[in-house]
């Protein structure tokens, strides 16, 4: 029974991802049902959802961390596009000096690459947590700087990730052909390996680790975070710091995806789909309790948006446009106030059930009329019996 | 009479003068600084004048936004709605219903250019404060969507080739203040008709800020919009009448845009909500609410601005000028968050781990420790 109650509480939270993911499939599948076929190109699956999977990767990565730097700070990181292209230019840097790349070498970039999002994850989370400054003017501040400093990292040239792997393989081969795409003999994309890795590794810690119970008491009130021995200021850093390595971790895909370093441009407005992510995936933009599979599952709604409407034809300049138009509706159909009038007219309709079935008649109306009212309100009650 | 003089309560400075006078004082030693090091070019009226002349849009802009900043909100869709009023006024006095108005069409894309920015701002503005949705989504959410209609509307830059607009691009010139640059030639002295518009809206919105029963409201509401509803305050009409003001402040940007370059362009005013916030902070808005002074959203812009001119003088690469620029901000903002700090009574103090914290410090706090004990 508890056990029951608890599943219903966390469905709840995914109720709005989830029903927009099912629409957009629907819609997809009413355009063609094409878009579930999956082909084996060149010994790798093909087709647009493993492709769907595959672009998304750096956006769920950099989400969890958004949505737990949401949970904890009350605020959102803005830097995290420079952030990745700054880890990413130092990933750069190591692997092209080092000539001939081995998995050695891949390995030791990508760790250089995490000790530099630790450090920028340092700087955004001494600001918020030291100086109390609200997490989106810290940022701010690298966001103004960042791309600057990437630039005078990889020299202005974006150069080209285009060592080759190693000599017996062959000389055509780079390692950005193996990381952004696909390894030899393996059918499923690296991004989508990489991205599955990371979602596993967050999901166990937060199984065996305080850090959810911490992230989300600091959250909801620091001060009695406090006062029950929970320092607010080393949880909002450490946010900060898994921030930081989800950076590097994003930085490092995207720029093996694009095989070559382009600071001005690599990854340029993901913060803004992280945090539209995070709010999409049910949790509150200030602070508190966090839902990860509904961020997660939000990242992936968002990047099937932007298909979805490729597919329909909706041309690349227009694309923004009808994805606010979206964000709009969306925000309004969850917005506190449209849950309330939602609310009040569920019940209205059970008090008229209610009435309905004590006169004893009428079984059959109450029957069709019950489940209309609860497939119309759904998302509202569960959300309400939360608050 | 020594008595009188001790009852009369002692003066305080507001938080938000504080900041400000900050921040002004910041700008003049920097730009005293700048005079000594470089005086052949900062001795120049027309370096400081250019300092306005170039950054008239991003002052517009920057008012508006302080405005919905005290109110505690955010806007950070200007930048893209600037855009697109430069884009939309451009292609309306190129078309060919620019040319039949003849004259009327300038006036034309100056009402079009108000009637862009107050949609946006009234769609914000009702989202957030009547349906009480978080305005950074919202008016993310507007950032894509001016993009995204600007891009459709024309996606190749055009020119403005309206003679009555041309003519109205003139900037003012006043022959007695000129310069003689380093190739002798003399070039009057000129400020530009985006100046002036930028000055007057300066001067309307602090009085409406400082002196109106709205302009409290917004400190009011910024400050505890709990206990301002308390007080009677209509907390939602004030909510929306800031993104109103901030939208309408964010279409005349446009205009100005368009006035002061000539043309419209895809990449027009991109990033710009970034700058305007960046000006606000430096200027002594807190985006906390309710603290901020509007005179200083020129002075933050005029800063910002003097840090790359200064930089361009002095052949730094100019890749420089961003990360300079950050590091000005991150100077501000420590400086604010100390002071503001010190103000509310707490004393300022940075909690270091022990085995980082200097020894000194270590044994002050043993002391304390033990005194208390005792």
């Amino acid at each position: 029974m508890i056990n029951m109650q608890r599943l219903k509480q966390q469905i709840s939270h995914l109720i709005l991802p989830l029903s927009v993911l099912v629409i957009l499939l629907v819609i997809n599948l009413i355009k063609g049902p094409e878009y579930f076929s999956i082909t084996m190109t060149n010994g790798a699956f093909y087709g647009p959802i493993p492709l769907l999977l595959d672009h998304a990767s750096e956006l769920v990565i950099l989400t969890i961390g958004m949505a737990l730097v949401t949970a904890a700070s009350r605020g959102q990181d803005i830097s995290i596009g420079v952030g990745a292209t700054i880890t990413s230019a130092v990933f750069v840097l190591f692997v092209l000096n080092a000539g001939e790349a081995s998995l050695l070498t891949i390995v030791a970039g990508f760790l250089i690459s995490c000790v530099a999002g630790l450090v920028i994850g340092a700087f955004n989370g001494t600001l918020v947590s030291v100086f109390k400054v609200q997490p989106m003017i810290a940022t701010l501040i690298l966001l103004m700087g960042g791309r600057s400093i990437a630039f005078l990292i990889d020299g202005k040239l974006s150069p080209l990730l285009d060592n080759p792997i190693s000599k017996q393989i062959g000389t055509s081969i780079t390692i950005s052909d193996q990381i952004g795409t696909e390894i030899f003999n393996v059918p499923i994309s690296t991004p989508i390996i990489l991205t599955a890795v990371f979602i596993a590794i967050t999901a166990l810690v937060l199984k065996t680790t305080n850090l959810r119970l911490y992230v989300e008491s600091v959250g909801i009130n620091p001060s009695a975070a406090r006062l029950n021995g929970i320092s607010p200021k080393k949880i909002i850093f450490l946010t900060f710091l898994i921030m930081g390595v989800c950076t590097a971790v994003a930085g490092f895909i995207a720029v093996n995806k694009a095989a070559r370093h382009d600071s001005s441009n690599l990854l340029k407005f993901i913060m803004m789909d992280a945090i539209l992510a995070v709010a999409i995936g049910g949790n509150s933009l200030s602070g508190g309790k966090f839902s990860l599979t509904g961020a997660i599952i939000g990242a992936y709604t968002i990047e099937m948006l932007s298909q979805t409407l490729l597919r329909l034809d909706v041309g690349t300049e227009t694309l923004r446009a009808f994805k606010a138009v979206f964000i709009i509706i969306l925000m309004v159909v969850a917005s506190p106030v449209v849950r309330d009038y939602a609310g009040k007219i569920l019940q209205f309709a059970r008090q008229i059930l209610q009435k309905v079935r004590t006169r004893g008649g009428g079984g059959a109306e109450g029957g069709t009329g019950a489940p209309d009212d609860t497939d119309v309100a759904g998302p509202d009650i569960p959300v309400k019996k939360e608050e | 009479m020594g008595n009188q003089e001790a009852v009369k309560p002692k003066k305080r400075l507001s938080n938000s003068n504080l900041l400000f006078l900050i921040a002004g004082v910041i700008f003049v030693l920097m730009y005293v600084a700048a005079i000594f090091i470089y005086p052949e070019s900062f001795l120049q009226f027309q370096t400081f004048f250019d300092l306005f002349n170039n950054n008239a849009p991003l002052i517009i802009m920057t008012l508006g936004l302080c405005i919905v900043m005290i109110g505690g909100g955010i806007d950070i869709s200007i930048g893209s709605v600037c855009g697109l009023v430069t884009m939309v006024c451009a292609v309306l006095l190129e078309s060919g219903i620019g040319s039949v108005l003849g004259a009327w069409s300038v006036l034309g894309a100056i009402l079009l250019a108000i009637v862009t920015g107050l949609a946006f701002g009234l769609l914000h503005g009702y989202l957030v404060a009547y349906l009480k949705i978080q305005p950074f989504i919202i008016t993310l959410a507007g950032l894509f969507l001016a993009n995204g209609l600007m891009t459709t509307i024309h996606k190749d830059p055009i020119n403005v080739n309206n003679v009555y607009f041309k003519s109205l691009m003139e900037p003012l010139k006043h022959p007695d203040l000129g310069t003689v640059n380093r190739h002798n030639v003399f070039i009057p002295f000129e400020i530009k008709q985006g100046v002036i518009i930028a000055l007057v809206l300066v001067g309307l919105l602090v009085v409406l800020m400082k002196w109106t029963r709205f302009g409290r409201n917004v400190y009011a509401v910024g400050g505890n919009s709990q206990s301002a509803l308390m007080l009677g305050i209509n907390v939602k009409r004030t909510v929306f009448f800031t993104y109103v003001i901030c939208g309408l402040t964010a279409g005349i940007a446009g205009f100005v845009w368009l006035l002061s370059t000539g043309g419209a362009n895809v990449g027009n005013a991109a990033g710009f909500e970034i700058k305007a916030i960046a000006s606000a902070i430096i200027g002594g808005t807190l985006l906390n609410g309710g603290v901020g002074n509007l005179l200083g959203s020129p002075i933050g812009v005029v800063t910002l601005g003097t840090i790359n001119e200064v930089i361009r003088v002095a052949d730094i690469p100019s890749n420089f000028q961003t990360i300079i620029s950050g590091l000005m901000l991150y100077l501000f903002i420590v400086l604010q968050s100390i002071v503001m700090s010190l103000r509310s009574g707490r004393k300022f103090r940075i909690d270091l781990p022990p085995w980082l914290k200097p020894p000194w410090l270590r044994n002050r706090k043993k002391e304390e420790s033990q005194e208390m004990k005792k």
